[in-house]
């Protein structure tokens, strides 16, 4: 039996408490270590969120993995030198360059790969990923066999760990994060234009290839950052969930970025914050989690493309639809046997309870027949082509023609007449 | 090295990573033609969330309820990532990204705050495997082959991973003709009523399959590595499915014979005491077969595409 199942012996003391330390760790009072990691936190996610959106309106999400995967060799190597250089191979801004040399040798190969053979881009992201993870490993039993004790933290970069993080560590964390935010900010606009459209950006002028390589450097900044904090597994997550969160909530480039920064550094402080109330709370899986569920709220209830959106549109789409086939029936005098029609006819007062049409769903009616009739010329008349492209059954027809236009079709049909009993 | 050495500590590990290189790159083929070849990796990021709930739920280290839940780790995954996709109208890529990021922090999550550290389930282990522990003390050498005795102590893992592989080979055989078809010509192969959909969904089974036995016994960055860098290795050397296929078994093999050579016995050649990973080792073997063919590969350019574009 996994003691993990075991009943936690929590009153609702405890849970107050803890509710407490929450508290205490959003508003920074939890101590200076903990209030350095929240802080570096939020900054890493915005600058995550924002060079991530780049890449999400890329379409190239996906390089992040290969980029963050790509830095592991560095680490190694890195602490390697550090030792045979007689140094204390744990030096925070030493391991951060190697990791950022090798993830650059990363792309510049995955580079290579797309550009010069026939391998496609997923494959190339595939092939970067695995091989440099895998000699990074290698590098690693290899530290792991020079000498017990020394090698302790090195596997935090896989997953993050913030226990012990040093003034200094915070500082670069910071210090990189702010440098990132400063490229985009100045960057900003050509970049945009390359995320969006690269042939029209190439035809403007733009050097492609090298802005792609910028937006590749900015995530790579961010990977290298954010090693500490979350991990290189989990780097990625941070890179891609505000964006695509972000996404759902306009469909204005600029505010894309803004909102992917902010939900981005939102994430990664509560995240933090949460981690730092209770023991066994991981700082980086935790953020991950936080910005999941940011996203799976915008994936549900964003106002124009989330889930319960489209939803409602769907059901509003549907009642027009029946209450317009329901009036052509009134009119045409035949009988109405569908359920949801005779309801929504009856609750807006246009049919009484017995199926019979009132005064106001007659009148309603003989305008739903009188307008079907007018779209029917309007479409059969090359005139009227244009107007006639908007036909769907549900347009009215007023808001295509002018009033002028509608007497003219009106007189076609003629006015009217008697039927004869 | 005598008969005496190699079959109880050498033997079994290499023919478990041979196995375990061949199984994945086959159906790596398929999925490196369609585009798809990121599925290996996201199949190996979900799998340890798999055995981590199984492994919760049953309390107990055994094979079965293991590989049952990876594998429904894995098509939860596929169904969360299809879900994404659709309701969010977000491109395939990024919300592969968001699936299994999440799914693994989760895990990480649960193994953090559980007690697992009596048994052997961690993440170092799930990413490296540890094909090095997996000798057969039972032997004594050659002999030991034909020893009923001795054969009854096999790792488990070596004839799971056999299966697996003769599974996949059989599924590619069986629907060899399909699959070509539907790979270079999906249009084509709907209209010859092949239900390419099913058989999309087949192959993913397949390599979501290989990739849980695999991971099982290897570990799952040699799971990723085999899914991609033999095939497109093999892919520079030809522009025939068959010969390519070939090629990629070749390589395969080669890469794991020669990983797990240099893992063991490098280190000593230059005079360091312990073995490296074995796991690393392969996938880094695999990529540097990968680099020379991208660079000396008869076929490596685009069809049509000028020189250094």
């Amino acid at each position: 039996m996994a003691a993990g199942w075991r009943p936690r012996r929590s009153t609702s003391f405890r849970v107050c408490r803890s509710e407490l330390v929450l508290l205490d760790a959003l508003l920074l009072q939890l101590g200076y270590n903990a209030t350095l990691v929240s802080i570096g936190a939020a900054l890493l996610g915005g600058a995550a969120g924002i060079s991530g959106t780049f890449l999400f309106l890329r379409k190239r999400a996906l390089v992040s993995d290969a980029v963050s995967h790509a830095t592991l060799p560095g680490v190694g190597i890195a602490f390697l030198v550090m030792v045979f250089l007689g140094g204390d191979g744990r030096n925070l801004a030493g391991l951060l360059i190697g990791s950022a040399l090798s993830a650059g040798v990363g792309l510049l190969c995955m580079n290579w790969l797309t550009r010069n053979t026939r391998l496609a881009e997923d494959a190339a992201i595939g092939a970067v990923l695995s091989v440099f993870f895998g000699f990074g490993i290698v590098l690693l039993t290899v530290i792991q066999t020079l000498g017990v004790g020394r090698q302790a933290g090195l596997e935090g970069f896989l997953l993050g760990s913030t226990a012990g993080m040093l003034l200094s560590d915070a500082l670069i964390i910071a210090g990189g994060s702010a440098m990132a935010l400063l490229v985009i900010l100045l960057m900003r606009r050509p970049m945009m234009l390359v995320a969006f459209d690269p042939e029209y950006a190439a035809a403007r002028g733009l050097p492609v290839h090298r802005i792609d390589m910028l937006m590749m450097g900015l995530v790579m900044a961010v990977t290298v950052v954010g090693l500490k904090i979350v991990g290189l597994i989990l780097i990625v997550a941070l890179l891609i969930i505000p964006a695509v969160t972000a996404r759902f909530w306009t469909e204005r480039s600029d505010r894309v970025v803004v909102i992917a920064g902010v939900s981005g550094a939102a994430s990664a402080y509560v995240g933090a914050a949460i981690s730092a109330s209770a023991p066994n709370l991981p700082t980086g899986p935790i953020i991950v989690l936080v910005s999941f569920v940011l996203f799976v709220l915008s994936l549900l209830f964003a106002p124009n493309r989330g889930v319960l959106a489209a939803v409602l549109r769907h059901q509003r789409f549907q009642r027009r639809v029946h209450l317009r086939q329901g009036l052509l029936a009134l009119a045409q005098r035949q009988p109405i046997y569908e359920p949801l029609t005779l309801r929504l006819l009856r609750r807006a007062g246009l049919v009484r309870a017995d199926g019979v049409a009132t005064e106001k769903g007659r009148a309603r009616a003989a305008k739903a027949l009188r307008d079907e009739k007018r779209w029917e010329l309007v479409r059969s008349d090359l005139a009227h082509e244009a107007a006639a492209a908007l036909y769907d059954g549900l347009r009215e027809i007023e808001t295509v023609l002018t009033p002028d236009q509608i007497s003219e079709i009106d007189r076609c049909i003629g006015g009217p007449q008697e039927v004869s009993a | 090295m005598s008969g005496a050495e190699f079959v109880p500590l050498s033997l079994t590990p290499l023919l478990i990573g041979i196995f375990a290189a061949v199984a994945c790159a086959l159906p790596g083929n398929f999925l490196l033609l369609r585009r798809q070849a990121l599925i290996g990796d996201a199949i190996s990021h979900v799998v340890l969330p798999g055995i981590v709930v199984a492994f919760l739920l049953t309390g107990a280290i055994a094979a079965g309820p293991m590989l049952l839940g990876a594998a429904g780790a894995a098509v939860t995954a596929v169904i969360l990532i299809e879900a994404v996709r659709r309701l969010g109208r977000i491109e395939p890529g990024a919300a592969m990204g968001v699936i299994f990021t999440t799914m693994f922090a989760g895990c990480v999550l649960l193994l953090e705050q559980t007690d697992t550290s009596t048994v052997h389930l961690d993440v170092e282990h799930a990413l490296y495997g540890n094909l090095e522990s997996l000798i057969w003390l039972d032997a004594t050498g050659w002999s030991s082959l034909w020893d009923l005795e001795a054969l009854r102590y096999l790792p488990p893992e070596l004839p799971r991973m056999a299966l697996t592989l003769l599974g996949v080979a059989a599924f590619i055989a069986l629907f060899w003709r399909a699959l070509k078809i539907s790979t270079f010509d999906e249009g084509f192969a709907r209209t010859l009523g092949i239900r390419t959909d099913l058989l999309g969904l087949a192959l993913v089974i397949m390599a979501a399959i290989a990739a849980v036995a695999a991971f099982d016994a290897v570990g799952s960055i040699i799971v990723i590595a085999m899914f991609i860098c033999p095939p497109a290795a093999a892919r520079m050397m030809t522009d025939r499915l068959e010969t390519q296929i070939g090629w990629s078994v070749v390589f395969a093999t080669l890469s794991a014979v020669l990983g797990y050579v240099l893992a063991g016995y490098g280190p000593l050649w230059l005079g360091a005491a312990d073995a490296v990973s074995a796991a690393g080792m392969i996938a880094t073997v695999s990529g540097v077969i990968l680099a020379m063919a991208a660079r000396f590969g008869p076929c490596r350019r685009r069809a049509g595409a000028p020189a250094g574009v």
